[in-house]
This record gives structure tokens, C-alpha cells and sequence, in this order.
């Protein structure tokens, strides 16, 4: 047990003032003594990207590392419905209140007030610069830029670039980002891999990486370090995540001090494409906007054999019109996601395998045309139809809920530093803005917010007092070590020489996390995942087959790496599922749920925000909790009725 | 279905390299060809054989990762499509596939089927930006952009730049992927200060990596996202003109 404070750092007064009066209260570093500071930031997405490229403009000295072979393929680029702003072009009814109130709402209670006004504060900001940087959203004929609306919300505060909206996004960042690597503000290492944090006299100094190509371990020494390494969905196996997105580098933060806070909420997102089958490699969105005037539907027979344009309308189930007359097709992404669920596991699923539910666009493409379709959507249809080998504007599509975005992540306090002084969290990799549930087209906004608007801002604080101090020699003998044991690690699994390849045991993880810790948990089953998952790490760490040296280029060696740590961080997720007895957003326990099937939640015992302390293999972590205090918004049960 | 498959393996950028043959007993048509090499791969690691190295990341045909010559054509058969889009229902029963890298002087090889493209982002970083520092901006709708400029400067922002166009250019131009961005900054009223000495300083660039344009156009038909030709045309029109243009007056309309 160690004496971790879990101070929010919450600045005082009245929430609307709540940023103004910290940024007023920050210590600042003068432009001149800027270039003296080394920041070295991990992840090149759009929390990365805009952080790199902000501090770079204000100065400071940035290392930027990257997984990637470049900046701009961090998977934040495959998002693609939109992204949210409290901007009320429309003149809906919108305010930056509203989008606080629906994104508290919409995380169902599970997150901080302060942070999650600061961004909806932010939203507006985040489109101006994004315009500025040449960002083409959507306008109409008259130059203006065009909204849509999105699940959880009943305004249209949703502005986006085609289906691409992501793509466009990050592609601004990284141009900023190149701009100030052009200019030598910005170093960036490329094909580079954390593999562990260092720390001095209790503070982050630096890290350890692995250069992919040619397997050399180096070291990276700073002021302070970022993480903005993305979220940890590919436990699950298969997700909606790219391929190479993992845990390591907020798990090797972790396993030196840093807290994991509420691991167990992970959202599963209603319209992906189902499996097809067991070679699947990963599951593939399909946005959220498509909901705008795509209607969901099953038979209303379980039997039913017809191809769904022969079944009359009469005897099929809008069952989240039904279910939710006002928000209809557009409930928030937990409820729609159990609602088809359920619809499925009544044997009422549809296609060949009877694993998804059906998104028409009939109904659509009559009020508006297939024209008008295709341009709101062409890309995503086109896409469908790669896939699946269907016509969508033909058939109904088909989808399935599919794992999508973790709200937890390593805990924050207001200023995004984590627990460890000197490491910042952003992006999805932190816990700190969407409580239990994300609201569509807002990961992209807390990406950004951290990263152009927050992070600048707040890191002043801590920087300012160590003007004079050069950052850590990566000579020092703490770095040394660390590296060695890095080194040791990766060898170590070379040199097991087992059976089965990393991609095995991480197929088997996946196989435990989606069946006993997915859309629905129990105590049974997490007892399960608990008595499952330590034997398969086991096995892996008796029996895993890597092939090649560490010293080249060698996929294995780093998909085996990820591998291990899921291994254990997966453990930790369904630890924190099971202490959390009640049910909240993508937290759904079957013990805990209204007559109507719906989520119960338990304010009086876990209105908290749960942190896990690591206390070393074998043992269990310790839970801290940071009590949610709701001062402006009053504690209801969601209802999208 | 069965198939043959053909594939590049080298060992290390110095390496020499050399083709495998291996054949696919069981390909589900469903699968996407990189499932197939997935698959291929863990029967390699069963056999205790290294498996095939190759970029992949979102496999959404968005990160631009993948890059693979499918019988000679960047991305495989299938038009507009990315290689981890293209599904083996594209391909029959019996057939011999040959898989290389990208095939680019500028574009060296680091093991089997995966490349260095980083001289791209040199490209973007010598002039493929708007300058504007985080905080400057104005309110987002002071700046109206008509639906047709900003559709246009869309169309040519899709790019991804995973390098087909380079892969498939007799002469190793990247004149496609450099135009495509140049041109969708270049479309917008944000991205007009710049416009002149982006042009200079992003073609300047791309001549020190890659070979000339001599418009044969196969970069269009490999482009995963059928980016136009077209704005090629503009990229070569404002470069000319940038030579001689009088910055001093680029603040009037022209």
C-alpha cells in the first residue's frame, strides 16, 4: 500500500469560470526560456499530433515518437462520422451548457463536471482552428459549414468531412506537425516503440523504445513526458481498433506508478459489420451517422426466411423507434448496442449466421432520392459493399455491435498529469471526459481539446519551477537499467521457442474478455475471466513461438510484446468489472438492471472513479477511489424515451 | 478456393531478395487478401518458417498502410480500392497471384513486402500546410467557403498516402500524391498566403526523392482513392507561376 493522494486538482469557483481562473493561476514559462524545455511525447494521433505541433509553435523542444512508419497513420484517421461543438450554427438550442449536460449525461454520471465543461468550453475553439488549418468540412451552397446530428444528443452539433472526418482532422494536425518539423521544433522518431517509462526521485524523466527497424534499444530523456498512445479496445481481439493499437505504453506506465482508473468501461459500438468468419482480423465500423436516416429493424418473427424487402412493414420491428419514441434510431451507443443484442440473442438476428440486425436505408432513399444518400454516405455504402459484397441502396445493410473506444484509461487530475509527476495522459489513452459511456463524434473533440487547447496550457505549471535543470542524461545509470531490462524482456520471449504464435494467445484473450467481460458482464462470469485469463499467461509465457532475432525489423517480436501485456492488463479490466457491482453506460451487469432491462446504477456506493494501483506480478492491485462530485447537474437515470 | 501464391521475400534492406512459392489449399472468398496472408503467416510460424513482414494498420482502407503489388498493379485488381479492402471474391479458383513491395527507387526495402515511404512526409513538410498557429483562428463560419470549392478540395484531400501512384509510375514520379495535397490547400481561401511558395517548396522537394511526371496516368488508375489527374494540371500550372510571380501583390484578388 503506498500513500497515493488522488487529488483532481479542481479549481474552485463556479464551473463556467472553473478554466479561466486556472489558466489565470498557472506559473508561465516566457517565450525565451521556451527552448530550453524538452518534452518528450508518445503517439502521433490527433491528441499527439496537436500537442507536438502546439508546443512546437509555442517553443518548447519536442521528441515525438511513433509506432508508425509515419505521423499521419494513427488510427484516430479511420474515424469517421464527425465531431462535436457547441458552436449552435443551426440555432437548435445548443450551448456549450447543453453539450456538458448531454455529455454527462450521455457517460451516465461517471465523469468530472470540471473537465467535461472545460470541453464543451473548448468545442468551439477546436473548429475555428481546424478551419484555419484548411480542415474541409462539409458546407452548404452558401460557404457556410453544415451540421449533422449524432446518438445522445437532440441538436445538430456535429460537423464533419464527408465519412472521413477523422482522416481530415489528424491530416490538419500532422501538417501542423510538419510544419514545425520543418522549422526543428519538432523531432520525430519514427518506427519507434515505447517499451517503458522512466522515472527519478518519483518523477517521469524519460522512456525506453525499441527503433523497429533495426531492433536498437534507445532511450529518450525530458522535462516531462506524453502519452496520447490511443485506447486499449484490441483486449477484446477483435474490435474496431487498426491492427497494431495496444496497451504497452500506458501499461508499462503503469507497472512504474501510474493508476489505471475504470479499465471496465469500454463501449461497444451498435453498428459495425458482423463477423464473417474465424479468419476475421478485425471488425470494421460503420459510422454512427448512418443512424441519422438509416432505420433499425429485425423481423418480428424469429423464423422469418423472406429477404427483407419481401417482409412487409407490418411484421418487422423498429425496435429502437419502439423502445425509444424521442431519440429513436439515434439512442446513445450502450443502449442501442444491448437493445440489438438482445434482438439477436432471441434468435431474431438476420444473415447468414443470424449475428446482426438490419440498417435500412429504403425508407431514405425514397424521401430523399439514392443521390442524396450517396452523397451523405457514399463512401461508407461503398465500403459495405467491399466488404460484404452486397448493394446497400439494394438490400438493408447488416450490423452488429462490435467493440469501439475505452473510457478508461491511466487517471488524470484536471491538469491531465497523471498520479506520477511529469506524465501527461492524453486522448483516449486517459479515463478523464466520457464517464461510462462515449457520446458519438466526441473522442474526436477531447483528442483535440487535449491536445491544442489543455496540455499547452497546463504544463507550464509544471515546467516553469525547473527552469536551469537540464533534463536527465540518458547515460544515467537509471536509464541504463531500464533499458537493459527491456532488452531482457524482449529476449526472453525469443527465447521460449513454444508452439503457438502471439496472435494464438492473443485470439484466446479476446475469446475470454468478449464472452465473460462484453455488452454483458455477471460476477459468475468475471469470476471466470479471473480464473481464465492467469492460465493463459502462463502458457504464453511457457509456450509462445517467436521467430526471427530482436536486432531487425521483426512484427513478431513487437506483436508479442503487446500481446504480454494485455495478458495483464486484461486481468486488471475484469477486476475492475468485477468490483464495480452496479450497472452504468457500457458497464452493464446483469445483476444490476431496471424491470425494463436497462442499466442500474448505485450513486451512494460507486459514484467514484476507480484507480488501480499495480503492486507487482502475482499480486492484486490496490483500488483507489476519487469520489465524483456533482455540484451543477443532478443525478437522474437516463431515459431516451 | 485454391491459389498459388508468389511472394517477395528478402531478408533486410541489403539483402538480396527472392520469390517463394506458396500454395493456399482453403481460401475463404470472404476473406480480405490480407486474412489470406494472415493466414498464411500462422502456418509459417507453425512450421517454423519467419513469417512475412508487411505494413497494415487500420485495415479500412483509410491509414494508407498497406502496400502491396498484386500481380504487378499496386493494391491488386480491384479499382479505388485499398489492398486490405480487396477481398479474394475478386479472384478465381486456381489462380497464380504474384505479391512484391512497392516498387520505387525512393521507396527502399526494409524486409520482404514492407517499405520506406518517409520521403513523403518530407514532401508535406516543405510546404503541405496551412500556417496556423493553435489560437489564432477566427470564428470558423467568417471564413464561407462556396460547397463547390470545398467538395473540390475534398475530392483531393482523400488521399491517404500509402504511394500507389509512385508504385505505379514507370518513371517513380509522386506527382499525384504531391498535387493532391497541394491542391486541396491550394483550393481553400485559407490556404492562399502560402499558395506560391508552397508550390515552390513542395515540388522542389519531391524532384530531390522521386523521378518526373511525364503524365501516363497510371497513377490515377492505382489510386485507392481515384484521385484525379487533374490536379496535376494545376500543381504544374502554379508551380510555372510561381517562379515569377510578385509576392508583394498577393494580397489582391487576381
Amino acid at each position: 500500500m503506498s500513500t497515493i493522494n488522488l487529488d483532481s486538482k479542481i479549481p474552485a469557483g463556479p464551473l463556467e469560470d472553473k478554466w479561466d481562473n486556472h489558466k489565470f493561476s498557472v506559473k508561465l514559462v516566457n517565450p525565451a526560456n521556451r527552448r530550453k524545455f524538452r518534452v518528450v511525447i508518445v503517439g502521433s494521433g490527433l491528441a499527439g499530433a496537436s500537442a507536438a505541433a502546439t508546443l512546437g509553435e509555442l517553443g518548447y523542444h519536442v521528441q515525438l515518437l511513433t509506432f508508425h512508419d509515419s505521423p499521419r497513420r494513427a488510427h484516430s484517421i479511420a474515424a469517421q462520422g464527425g465531431i462535436n461543438a457547441a458552436k449552435n450554427y443551426p440555432n437548435d438550442g445548443d450551448s456549450v451548457k447543453r453539450l456538458f449536460y448531454d455529455t454527462i449525461k450521455g457517460g451516465d454520471f461517471r465523469s468530472r463536471e470540471a473537465n467535461v465543461h472545460r470541453l464543451a468550453q473548448v468545442s468551439v475553439n477546436i473548429i475555428d482552428q481546424c478551419v484555419s488549418q484548411g480542415v474541409p468540412f462539409a458546407r452548404e451552397y452558401a460557404g457556410l459549414l453544415d451540421n449533422r446530428s449524432f446518438g445522445g444528443a437532440q441538436v445538430s452539433r456535429t460537423f464533419y468531412a464527408r465519412g472521413q472526418t477523422g482522416q481530415q482532422l489528424l491530416l490538419g494536425a500532422y501538417q501542423a506537425l510538419a510544419r514545425q518539423i520543418h522549422l526543428g521544433n519538432v523531432e520525430l522518431h519514427n518506427r519507434t516503440e515505447m517499451l517503458d517509462m522512466v522515472m527519478k526521485d518519483g518523477r517521469a524523466v524519460g522512456l525506453v523504445a525499441r527503433d523497429l527497424i533495426t531492433g536498437a534499444i534507445h532511450s529518450y530523456s525530458g522535462h516531462a513526458v506524453v502519452l496520447a498512445t490511443g485506447g486499449y479496445g484490441n483486449v477484446f481481439y477483435l474490435s474496431t481498433n487498426a491492427m497494431a493499437s495496444n496497451v504497452t505504453a500506458a501499461w508499462r506506465a503503469h507497472k512504474r506508478g501510474a493508476l489505471m482508473a475504470n479499465p471496465c468501461f469500454t463501449q461497444i459500438h451498435p453498428t459495425c459489420i458482423p463477423a464473417s468468419d474465424e479468419f476475421q482480423s478485425k471488425l470494421t465500423l460503420m459510422s454512427e451517422s448512418l443512424r441519422n436516416d438509416g432505420r433499425i429493424w429485425v423481423p418480428q418473427n424469429a423464423e422469418e426466411t423472406r429477404s427483407p424487402e419481401q417482409i412487409p412493414d407490418s411484421e418487422r420491428d423498429y425496435f429502437l423507434e419502439r423502445m425509444y419514441p424521442s431519440f429513436g434510431n439515434l439512442a446513445p451507443r450502450d443502449i442501442a448496442s444491448r437493445a440489438s443484442k438482445r434482438q439477436v440473442d432471441v434468435g431474431k438476428g438476420v444473415g447468414p449466421i443470424k449475428n446482426g440486425v438490419y440498417l435500412d436505408f429504403d425508407e431514405a432513399i425514397n424521401r430523399l432520392g439514392a443521390p442524396v444518400i450517396e452523397e451523405r454516405y457514399g463512401n461508407l455504402l461503398q465500403m459495405y459493399e467491399r466488404i460484404t459484397g452486397e448493394d446497400p441502396y439494394k438490400m438493408p445493410m447488416r450490423i452488429y455491435p462490435a467493440v469501439h473506444y475505452t473510457m478508461g484509461g491511466l487517471w488524470v487530475d484536471y491538469n491531465l498529469m497523471s498520479n506520477v509527476e511529469g506524465l501527461y495522459v492524453l486522448g483516449e489513452a486517459n479515463f478523464s471526459d466520457h464517464g461510462a459511456n462515449r457520446l458519438g463524434a466526441s473522442a474526436l473533440m477531447q483528442g483535440l481539446s487535449d491536445g491544442y487547447f489543455v496540455l499547452p496550457a497546463t504544463i507550464t505549471d509544471y515546467l516553469a519551477p525547473q527552469l536551469g535543470e537540464a533534463p536527465i542524461s540518458t547515460d544515467d545509470p537509471i536509464f541504463k537499467q531500464a533499458e537493459a531490462a527491456v532488452r531482457d524482456r524482449t529476449n526472453q520471449m525469443v527465447a521460449i521457442k513454444g508452439t503457438h504464435s502471439p496472435d494464438h494467445f492473443h485470439r484466446e484473450l479476446g475469446k475470454i474478455i468478449w464472452e465473460h467481460c462484453g455488452m454483458e458482464r455477471s460476477a459468475e462470469s468475471l469470476d471466470q475471466a479471473l480464473a481464465e485469463i492467469p492460465v493463459l499467461r502462463e502458457q504464453f509465457w511457457n509456450d509462445v513461438r517467436v521467430l526471427g532475432d530482436t536486432e531487425s525489423f521483426n512484427q513478431s517480436v513487437e506483436k508479442a510484446g503487446r500481446v504480454a501485456d494485455f495478458l495483464e492488463f486484461g486481468e486488471e479490466l475484469v477486476l475492475d468489472a468485477r468490483r464495480r457491482e452496479e450497472s452504468c453506460g457500457g458497464h452493464f451487469r446483469v445483476e444490476y438492471q431496471t424491470e425494463d432491462g436497462e442499466a442500474l446504477r448505485n450513486d451512494d456506493d460507486f459514484a467514484h472513479v476507480a484507480a488501480w494501483e499495480w503492486e507487482g506480478e502475482g499480486n492484486e492491485p490496490t483500488l483507489h477511489r476519487e469520489p465524483l462530485v456533482y455540484e451543477n447537474v443532478h443525478l437522474a437515470t437516463r431515459s431516451y424515451k | 478456393m485454391k491459389l498459388t501464391l508468389k511472394i517477395w521475400r528478402q531478408d533486410g534492406p541489403t539483402a538480396k531478395g527472392r520469390f517463394e512459392t506458396y500454395e493456399m489449399p482453403a481460401v475463404v472468398p470472404d476473406m480480405s487478401f490480407l486474412e489470406m496472408i494472415d493466414v498464411l503467416n500462422e502456418r509459417l510460424i507453425a512450421e517454423e518458417a519467419e513469417p512475412i513482414a508487411f505494413d497494415h494498420d487500420c485495415r479500412e482502407g483509410i491509414c494508407g498502410s498497406c502496400s502491396m503489388m498484386i500481380n504487378g498493379i499496386p493494391h491488386g485488381p480491384e479499382r479505388g480500392t485499398a489492398t486490405c479492402q480487396l477481398h479474394m471474391r475478386k479472384f478465381k479458383d486456381g489462380q497464380h497471384i504474384t505479391v512484391e513491395p512497392w516498387r520505387a527507387r525512393s521507396f527502399p526495402i526494409i524486409k520482404d513486402l514492407a517499405v520506406d515511404r518517409s520521403p513523403l512526409d518530407r514532401i508535406i513538410e516543405a510546404g503541405g500546410y496551412i500556417s496556423a498557429p493553435t489560437g489564432a483562428a477566427r470564428d470558423a463560419n467568417e471564413i464561407l467557403i462556396p460547397k463547390e470549392a470545398a467538395d473540390a478540395a475534398m475530392d483531393a484531400a482523400a488521399c491517404i498516402g500509402c504511394g500507389a501512384c509512385v508504385a505505379a509510375c514507370p518513371n517513380g514520379a509522386a506527382q499525384l500524391f504531391t498535387a493532391a495535397k497541394y491542391s486541396h490547400l491550394s483550393l481553400l481561401p485559407q490556404g492562399q498566403p502560402e499558395r506560391w511558395t508552397r508550390a515552390i517548396g513542395m515540388v522542389d522537394e519531391m524532384e530531390r526523392w522521386f523521378g518526373s511526371c511525364t503524365n501516363f496516368g497510371e497513377c490515377e488508375t492505382a489510386c485507392p482513392k481515384e484521385i484525379s489527374i487533374d490536379f496535376i494540371a494545376l500543381l504544374n500550372r502554379d508551380y510555372i507561376k510561381a517562379q515569377f510571380k510578385n509576392r508583394r501583390l498577393s494580397g489582391q484578388k487576381s
